[in-house]
């Protein structure tokens, strides 16, 4: 189950003809799918594709009501693969993942998909993860449909484009026989708006018509010698049929403005921004009404030349504002003015910047530049740009002042995280043995790499911890530590990474951390989660598997906060004499997921008048000396710092905040470091039963006579 | 051209921590604004928010009144742009900097509602000693960067009111009166929102008091009632001779090192001090600053956490009551303390008598048999009766104390500390305020104390090279932050290797 909940909002899935939809873009792209009478829904989850899958697991009901299967594919790959059904069946389908990793791991298939072609609309919901907030490398999925021949919209950023973009792009793939992506910038996805919504739509032609007839076309197949035949077919009938489509349906948008011998080409996913600049330099309104004429390309792939050219029509200049590199629009443009012999000046990545999130600043400056340079008459006269007002002057003044006091906060382990006393337990060995090579992975174990723990040297892919190791495996006096989450090792960690090391004879050590869920993607079910879940086949073992493949020395440990066992066993895989790879499971349950789970019904409990136990540690300020070795071994948030309340010392003292959850890590931490005796585990005890009230009531009874004495002894001194 | 300067959108942003609630803000200004006539737009960057890290939303709303946008949307943004930010929220005074920093807040335009609170970043958590930032600075950033500043602790408030921060800067929100909905729109934005609602409208009017009457002033903490022994009395009669800022710190290290052991003890004290105060007077330059910060360290110095110190320290009924606050123990529970201790050989031997300790410390099997014991922390139930009593017997242990190993090795070691401050400070007054702050290098148990120890003598032995240096009290403070940046050494190994070149090339 995942970490957010969407059984309410998936209500508004069964919105119907003419009714107004509120909700997040990526709530609405899920109502456009049942709009367009999609048959089967895919995906892997990711940041900022994730709720898609979310609300689709929460909309089962709905989704049975109306014939859709939905699967959490294993990876991105199976996920493309799965439009398989649409090449030879007139089966809608969608599958969803962020990019570009997600599309790099789905390539395979995708390109095999878009050889054969497909008969039923393939769509591909693309989460675009670039700019602030993203969590992966900087590239564009532009380069995927330029290198496949897949149609690439980019519809702009509110939600009846973004609605009408899923719908028409259902035909388009139809009516090219070919699979078109979706893009959606991090902000889009979780843009709150409105739209008028349609009937949901039950596919004409169902799953189980295609299982119960079945036919084969082996001109689909990518395979010699139909791959010569559909590469001539990609350019010579479904590249014009595609751009037919767009450009009898109109998909991309002209908007004229009276400064017609200039205008502006953009995707559509940073139409607001650009309107904002314009708006913002004073020509444009509120509303988009410009005074410089927009050529909006809600489709990316394939530029339509003739909307190109006659957009270009009496043109001195065009900028283009495209976001990321390489600038493969404004490449091709240039190729399309040259052919059809048109002089207006490009302009694009000479006035914005190569690289980088196109945000409202950015391509504010963009614009103003491109105006200065080809209409300065259109600019406002009195922006005395050079000169520094009193009020600039504060501003600049403000932020040198806080530039030295603001530090980067990048994201860490959660409160009691198990995966914490992993890399607590490492540092720990590296006491003792010294420093490791350590191959990291994706995933929330990934933040080691982060202060305190400062562990791990690369990281190639996810689930790939193991195979990044996979070179440094020879004889040494030292062997090399990898890391893998659950996620990874089932998405394909499993074999890329355990099943290589035993067919490599590897003598490497591998850490799984088998937190339950895919959770740094929202807590998602994987097929080791431990609990049972109806509609997936859930709780099977990783220790198994590793076995399975090969593995002999595996060890799972079932309590990750047991430090000291965690740094034992870790010694022990990194100096045993048996061959092969060491795998270890460090198996604890997400603690973000868990107080989701337990919380509420710890709370109930508690209310029903049930015996409640809460542990939460605490630190005595007056034995704690303010050295912090115990927060460099773990990085809590909830073990932080507190000013001193010793008026004779200045360092401030460590502090357990009453988010702790109790996991026990910083007394397990302090005695197997040997660090210092301020720490305390406090219980309290809710709804005590007769027997504690008994024993409270003794205990009392001794230590306050014994209290007492020190009292009067300390009153005396 | 129909553009018109004033129909633009209002733009909020918001910068929080993942966890705060930001969202849920964010959610209820957007719910405000439609109810209000407003078309509202959200959006936002959570990344990795929820694993901690800085988040951010951004809401733009456009009133619906007027011919024109009736029959079109406005096209709204999705990312602040600097210089066009009518209201910028920080949950916290470093996302406030950092909003500062990102430009977002400027001197024409921004109503900056910021909760004064601090959550320590990564950096200043892990510091060796104090890695804070400035908090004045970030304030002062902010005031100066906005067009007009409302700033409280709103975490303080929310907690108070047993609420989330959220609640309160909406209400803060809706106490800067920028906005055009009335209170009470804002409250039905969280009636609608049904989610622990009596506590977010308690939250909700607190932070909008504290946006009506500005920030509530820093009560100063009530100076604790003198109630000095009659044992004490003669020593703090002493202790006020010396003029401020020495004069608290004595009278706080009489009562530290009493309470640590006895009178007699702080007599001891007193009487050490004596030379210091003397040398101060002597070499100083009025500033008092070596016998403060001597008195400060000695005191720390004579007062060493022992195993009896611990034991004392964490039987005691103020502590008790302590922990009952601290975890916030409520009416009807009951509390159970656990203890984290690891004694390990070298912590019994310093208990012992100076001799026996000292044999066991050489010693071939006592050792190892004791230290196979030993390996393992324990964990001590100080709640339960037998818990409480093996402390209670350590803590007997108090006038054993002089006579104990740990006892002579560390008067020793103040011994020591204190002959090279009298050395130096009548040829360099500035360096013998350095040595004795550097005996704060020696703080902590086990490796950590060792650690201190280890680097102390290394400054200490390097002190006849430091001392012919012509910024020798610089070059010792700078030493000294080496030390405390890192773990491993390598800063301090750095700065030494630094400065080996200069004195070099003095020589």
């Amino acid at each position: 189950m995942a970490e957010r909940s969407f059984k309410e909002e998936v209500q508004k899935l069964k919105l119907g003809e003419g009714e107004e939809f509120h909700g997040e873009g990526i709530l609405a792209v899920t109502k456009a799918l049942l709009q367009s009478g999609v048959s089967y829904v895919a995906g892997y989850q990711g940041a900022p594709i994730s709720h898609l899958m979310d609300v689709l697991a929460d909309a089962s009901e709905i989704l049975e009501g109306l014939g859709v299967h939905f699967e959490n594919s294993a990876s991105e790959a199976t996920a493309a693969a799965t439009l398989a059904a649409s090449v030879n069946y007139p089966l809608r389908g969608a599958i969803t993942f962020k990019s570009t990793v997600g599309t790099n791991v789905a390539s395979d298939a995708l390109a095999n998909l878009a050889s054969g072609g497909v008969t039923g609309g393939a769509l591909i919901i693309i989460g675009e993860d670039y700019g602030e907030g993203s969590s992966i490398m900087q590239e564009r999925v532009h380069a995927f449909a330029m290198k496949s021949q897949m149609w690439l919209l980019d519809p702009r950023p509110n939600l009846p484009s973004i609605v009408r973009a899923v719908e028409t792009a259902f035909e388009l793939s139809e009516v090219s026989n070919t699979p078109v992506m979706m893009m959606m910038r991090i902000r889009a996805c979780h843009v709150y708006g409105r739209f008028t919504t349609k009937a949901n739509k039950r596919p004409e032609f169902g799953l189980t018509d295609a299982l119960e007839n079945p036919r084969r076309d082996l001109s689909r197949i990518a395979m010699p010698p139909m791959t010569y035949v559909h590469e001539k077919d990609k350019w010579e009938k479904r590249w014009p049929a595609a751009v037919k489509y767009v450009e009898d349906q109109r998909l991309n948008e002209f908007f004229d403005g009276e400064a017609n011998d200039i205008g502006i080409v953009v995707q559509g996913g940073l139409y607001n921004s650009t309107i904002r600049a314009l708006m913002l330099n004073g020509l444009a309104d509120a509303f988009g009404e410009s005074k410089v004429p927009l050529y909006v390309m809600n489709v990316t792939y394939p530029l339509v030349d003739k909307e190109f050219v006659r957009f270009c029509a009496g043109k001195k200049a065009i900028l283009i504002v495209e976001e990321g590199q390489p600038d493969y629009i404004e490449q091709a443009v240039n190729t399309i003015l040259r052919r059809a012999d048109i002089q207006t000046r490009i302009h694009g990545k000479d006035m914005l910047p190569m690289a980088g999130e196109y945000t409202g600043a950015v391509v504010r400056a963009g614009v103003a530049k491109f105006i200065e340079k080809t209409r300065p008459d259109l600019l406002p006269a009195a922006l005395p740009a050079a000169e520094v007002t009193p009020l600039k002057q504060r501003e600049v003044t403000a932020a040198k002042a806080v530039d030295s006091q603001v530090h980067g906060r990048p994201p860490s382990f959660c409160t009691g995280c198990p995966e914490r006393p992993i890399f607590a337990a490492m540092k720990l060995v590296e006491r003792e043995l010294g420093s490791h090579h350590v191959s990291a992975d994706i995933g929330c174990h990934l933040f080691s790499i982060f202060p305190p723990f400062n562990v791990g040297a690369t990281t190639m892919g996810y689930g790939l911890g193991a195979a990044g190791a996979s070179a440094l495996n020879v004889r040494a006096g030292k062997r090399a530590i990898a890391m893998m989450g659950d996620g990874g090792f089932w998405h394909n960690g499993l074999t890329s990474g355990v099943g290589n090391a035993v067919f490599n004879k590897s003598d490497n050590v591998l850490i799984i951390v088998d937190n339950g869920y895919s959770a740094a993607t929202g807590g998602q079910d994987i097929p080791s989660s431990f609990h049972a879940n109806a509609s997936r086949g859930t709780q099977n073992s990783i220790e198994k598997a590793v076995r399975g493949v090969g593995v002999t020395w595996a060890k799972t440990i079932n309590h990750t906060y047991d430090v000291a066992l965690m740094r034992d066993t870790l010694k022990e895989a990194l100096t045993t004499k048996e061959p092969g790879p060491k795998v270890i499971i460090a198996h604890s349950e997400c603690m973000l997921n868990k107080q989701r789970r337990i919380r509420p019904l710890l709370r109930k409990a508690a209310q029903q008048g049930q015996r409640v136990v809460r542990e939460r540690f605490g630190v005595d300020a007056d034995t704690c000396t303010g050295d912090h070795s115990c927060i460099r071994l773990s990085g809590c948030p909830s073990l932080t710092i507190a000013p001193n309340p010793d008026p004779l010392r200045r360092e401030p003292v460590t502090k357990v905040i009453n988010s702790c959850v109790g996991c026990g890590l910083c007394g397990e931490v302090s005695h197997a470091a040997v660090l210092c005796p301020s720490f305390y585990r406090a219980s309290l005890i809710t709804n005590p039963t007769g027997w504690d009230k008994f024993k409270a009531r003794l205990r009392a009874a001794v230590i306050g006579f014994f209290q007492r004495r020190i009292e009067r002894k300390l009153a005396a001194a | 051209m129909t553009a018109s300067p004033e129909r633009r959108p209002i733009t909020i942003a918001i910068l929080a921590m993942g966890g705060e609630g930001g969202g849920v803000l964010a959610e209820w200004i957007v719910d405000l604004a439609e109810r209000g006539g407003y078309i509202a737009q959200m959006t936002s960057v959570p990344g990795v928010a929820q694993r901690t890290g800085a988040t951010n939303y951004y809401v733009e709303l456009f009133p619906k009144t007027g011919g024109q946008s009736n029959l079109r949307a406005p096209v709204l943004g999705l990312t602040p742009v600097p210089g066009d930010v009518d209201i910028v929220i920080a949950s916290e005074l470093m996302e406030a900097g950092r909003a500062v920093q990102r430009g977002l807040v400027t001197p024409d335009r921004t109503t900056f509602i910021v909760s004064t609170n601090r959550v320590f970043s990564m950096t200043e958590r892990i510091a060796l000693a104090d890695g804070r930032v400035d908090s004045s600075v970030l304030l002062e950033g902010c005031r100066v960067a906005a067009k007009r500043l409302i700033h409280g602790d709103m975490a303080q408030l929310a907690e108070a009111t047993g609420s989330v921060i959220s609640a309160v800067l909406f209400g803060a929100l809706a106490g800067s009166k920028v906005l055009p909905m009335q209170r009470m729109a804002f409250e039905a934005a969280i009636h609608r929102g049904g989610v622990g609602v009596k506590e977010s409208i308690a939250a909700f009017a607190a932070g909008f008091a504290a946006a009506e009457s500005g920030p509530a002033p820093v009560k100063a903490p009530a100076p604790a009632a003198e109630n000095v022994s009659a044992s004490l009395a003669p020593l703090m009669a002493e202790a006020d001779a010396y003029a401020e800022p020495a004069r608290t710190f004595v009278r706080a290290g009489i009562e530290r090192t009493a309470d640590y052991q006895d009178a007699a003890y702080a007599r001891q004290y007193l009487d050490r001090l004596k030379a210091v105060a003397d040398a101060d007077r002597r070499y100083g330059d009025g500033s008092g600053l070596l016998l403060t910060e001597t008195a400060r360290e000695l005191a720390l110095g004579m007062s060493y956490e022992d195993t009896v110190r611990v034991a004392e320290l964490k039987i005691r009924p103020s502590r008790f009551e302590r922990v009952r606050q601290e975890v916030q123990l409520a009416d009807g529970q009951i509390l159970e303390i656990a203890e984290f201790l690891h004694p390990r050989v070298e912590e019994i031997a310093d208990t012992l008598p100076a001799g026996l300790g000292r044999w066991l410390l050489n010693s071939g099997w006592p050792r190892r048999l004791l230290a196979r014991f030993t390996q393992k922390g324990m964990v001590l139930k100080t709640s339960t009766v037998r818990g409480f009593l093996m402390l209670y017997m350590v803590a007997a242990l108090k006038p054993t104390r002089r006579r104990s190993l740990r006892f002579q090795t560390e008067q020793a070691f103040l011994e020591d500390w204190q002959r090279r401050i009298l050395a130096i400070a009548p040829a360099n007054y500035a360096l013998a305020v350095e040595i004795a702050l550097t005996r704060t290098l020696v703080k902590g148990y086990s490796d950590t104390h060792e650690r201190g120890r280890e680097r102390y003598a290394t400054l200490m032995q390097m002190l006849p090279q430091i001392a012919e240096r012509p910024d020798a009290a610089a070059t010792l403070a700078r030493l000294r932050k080496a030390a405390l940046a890192d773990d491993t050494g390598a800063a301090l190994t750095a700065a030494i290797r630094e400065m080996r070149p200069l004195s070099q090339a003095a020589e």
